[in-house]
C-alpha cells in the first residue's frame, strides 16, 4: 500500500529520528539545559537555544489534537489511499506531532481520542503512524 | 514612531480576473499597475519604489527586481517579500515605514498569479502543498484544506461551530461577490450547494475553499502630504501590526487562537479605536473557517459566536458589519498574493464610496486583515477616509 509513498527525506536535523524510526522507534529531541521536549528536531533547543540536545524516546502514546479525512489527494502518490485520516496527534510527553491514523476503523476518529504508535515501511525505512487505541 | 495619520492610498487596480489566458503573471501585474497609476493620477516617472511578493507559476527568482523590469522601473526602494497570504498587509507596513522615513516618496505596491492558465488544477494543488513541511507534514499527504480541516475539527469541537456555519460564509461571499463586476464567480451559490459539493477535507468541500484564479491586484502608498496633491480621494493609514507564531500546522501554539489577536491589537492601539469603531472588515478567506476565527481574533465577536455571527446576517452589506464586501478569495478571486491584496483594494473603494448596490452606508473606517501560511503570519490595518 506505502510502495508508491514518499520515503522519509533524511538530513542533518533528522538523521537519528529517521534512524529510529526505521528500527520502529519513536524519538524525540530533549534539551539537557532547560528539560524542554520538542518535535521537528531542531539544531537548537527553540526555548533557550542551547545546543546541548539528547534523543529520548517516546512512550508513542497520545491523543487526536484534531484530525481531518482527506477525500481529493494533493499528490498523485495518495491518489490511491483516498479517503485516509490525518491527524495531529499530541503525546503523552507534550510535543504535538502529524501522521495518518491507520488501521481499519481509522476514517472513525474523533479529537480526543487515545492513539499508539505503529511504523510504516516506506522505501528503506518507515514512518511513524498511528492507530486507535480503543479498537 | 507611529505611522498613524501618515501614509495613504492613493491608487488602486486589479487585472482581468477569472480565465485570463492571453496574459501572463507579469502581465497580469502591470495590468493592475497601471490601472492603479491611473487611478492615483500619477505618471510611471513618479514610482520610486515597489514591493512584490512570490509566484509559483512562473520561474523567476528575485521578482521584485524582475516585476521593476518588466515594468521599465528603476526604483531607489525594492524587494519581493514572502510572508504567505500576509504579504500585501506585510509590504503595506514596510512601504510606509520607508516613506516615513524618507526613503521612498510614492511605492507600488503589486502581486498576482495566472493561477487558472499558468498551471493545471493539479499542479496547483501540488504546489501549494510547499506550504506543508517538507519533511514531518507531507509524508503524510495532507493538502492545504486538509490542513484547515484540522483547523475547523477543532473550532466545531470546542465551541458547537456547524457545517452549516462554515457554508454560510461561502454563501454570504458568494452574494457579495454578485455585486462586483469583476468578481470571478457569476453564478449565485445556495447552501445546499455548499452542502452538497464535492468533499476535499472532511469537514471541507469544494466551496469552503478558495478560488484558482488568474488575477494580480494593486495599490499605490504615499505620504499623507504627497497625497493632498493628487486627484484621487485618499485613504489614511490609522493602525498597522503584525505578529508571526509558526509557519507549519504541527507547530502552531493552538488551533483556536492564533496570532490575529495580537496583531490586530497593535493596529487598533496606534489607531486609538476599537472593534465597534470598524463599518466594515475585509477578512482573509482562504477557508471558510478563517474569516470565522479572525471575527473572533480581531474582537468582533466572543469566540465560539462567529458562526451564529455569520447565520445571523451580520456579515453581509447592510449587516452590523459587512465581510468581505467583494466576495472575498472564496468568489472575487484568489491568486497567490493577491488575494489579500483585493481585500486592500476593496477597502479603498469602499471607504471612497459610490459602489452602488455593493456600497457599505457610511463606510468610514474599515479593518483589513491579512494572514499567510497556515494561519501563521498576520497583518492588519486600519484604514479611514479622513485623517483621525
Amino acid at each position: 500500500m506505502a510502495d508508491n509513498l514518499p520515503p522519509p527525506t533524511i538530513n542533518a536535523d533528522s538523521a537519528q529520528y529517521w534512524e529510529a524510526a526505521r528500527r520502529e522507534k519513536l524519538v524525540i529531541r530533549k534539551c539537557r539545559a532547560c528539560d524542554a521536549l520538542h518535535f521537528m528536531p531542531r539544531a537548537v533547543c527553540p526555548s533557550c537555544w542551547s545546543h546541548d540536545l539528547e534523543w529520548v524516546e517516546a512512550t508513542g502514546r497520545g491523543k487526536i489534537h484534531s484530525f481531518t479525512i482527506i477525500r481529493r489527494a494533493p499528490l498523485p502518490a495518495f491518489v490511491d489511499r483516498v479517503p485516509y485520516a490525518v491527524a495531529l496527534i499530541d503525546l503523552s510527553e507534550g510535543p504535538r506531532m502529524m501522521a495518518n491514523i491507520v488501521g481499519e476503523n481509522a476514517l472513525n476518529i474523533r479529537i480526543g481520542d487515545e492513539v499508539e504508535v505503529t511504523f510504516e515501511r516506506r522505501g528503506e525505512g518507515a514512518v511513524p503512524q498511528f492507530k486507535l487505541l480503543s479498537a | 514612531m507611529s505611522l498613524r495619520n501618515k501614509i495613504a492610498i492613493v491608487g488602486v487596480g486589479e487585472s482581468d480576473i477569472g480565465k485570463v489566458p492571453n496574459m501572463t503573471g507579469l502581465g497580469l501585474n502591470a495590468q493592475a499597475a497601471k490601472r492603479a497609476l491611473d487611478d492615483a493620477g500619477l505618471k510611471v516617472t513618479d514610482i520610486d519604489g515597489l514591493l512584490t511578493a512570490y509566484s509559483f507559476t512562473e520561474p523567476y527568482f528575485m521578482l521584485g527586481s524582475v516585476m521593476c523590469e518588466y515594468l521599465g522601473l528603476k526604483p531607489r526602494y525594492n524587494a519581493s517579500m514572502v510572508v504567505g497570504g500576509a504579504s500585501p498587509a506585510v509590504m503595506l507596513k514596510h512601504a510606509a515605514e520607508a516613506i516615513a522615513a524618507g526613503h521612498a516618496e510614492t511605492v507600488l505596491i503589486c502581486a498576482g498569479e495566472n493561477r487558472a492558465s499558468g498551471q493545471t488544477r493539479d499542479q496547483a494543488v501540488a504546489a501549494l502543498l510547499a506550504v506543508g513541511h517538507p519533511y514531518f507534514e507531507q509524508p503524510y499527504g495532507p493538502s492545504i484544506p486538509g490542513f484547515y480541516a484540522m483547523i475547523a475539527q477543532r473550532h466545531m469541537a470546542e465551541y458547537g461551530t456547524t457545517r452549516e456555519h462554515l457554508a454560510q460564509v461561502a454563501v454570504t461571499a458568494r452574494r457579495h461577490a454578485l455585486l462586483h463586476p469583476n468578481a470571478h464567480m457569476k453564478k449565485p451559490l445556495a447552501m445546499e450547494d455548499v452542502l452538497a459539493a464535492k468533499p476535499i477535507a472532511d469537514p471541507l468541500g469544494m466551496f469552503d475553499c478558495c478560488l484558482l484564479s488568474d488575477a494580480g491586484g494593486a495599490f499605490i502608498v504615499t505620504s499623507a502630504e504627497r497625497a493632498r496633491d493628487l486627484p484621487s480621494r485618499p485613504i489614511y493609514l490609522l493602525g498597522i501590526g503584525e505578529y508571526h507564531t509558526h509557519e507549519h500546522l504541527l507547530c502552531a501554539p493552538s488551533l483556536t487562537e492564533f496570532g490575529a489577536s495580537v496583531s490586530g491589537q497593535a493596529a487598533y492601539a496606534m489607531a486609538g479605536l476599537g472593534p465597534s469603531d470598524m463599518d466594515f472588515a475585509e477578512l482573509y478567506d482562504c477557508f471558510t473557517i478563517v474569516p470565522l476565527i479572525e471575527l473572533e481574533e480581531l474582537g468582533f465577536c466572543k469566540r465560539g459566536e462567529s458562526g451564529a455571527f455569520y447565520a445571523d446576517g451580520k456579515a453581509a452589506i447592510g449587516g452590523e458589519l459587512p465581510v468581505n464586501t467583494h466576495g472575498g478569495m472564496l468568489s472575487h478571486a484568489h491568486a497567490g498574493a493577491a488575494g489579500g491584496l483585493f481585500g486592500i483594494v476593496e477597502a479603498v473603494r469602499q471607504l471612497r464610496g459610490g459602489l452602488g448596490p455593493r456600497q457599505v452606508d457610511g463606510a468610514e473606517t474599515a479593518l483589513v486583515h491579512n494572514e499567510g501560511g497556515i494561519l501563521s503570519s498576520h497583518c492588519t490595518l486600519i484604514l479611514a477616509n479622513q485623517q483621525r
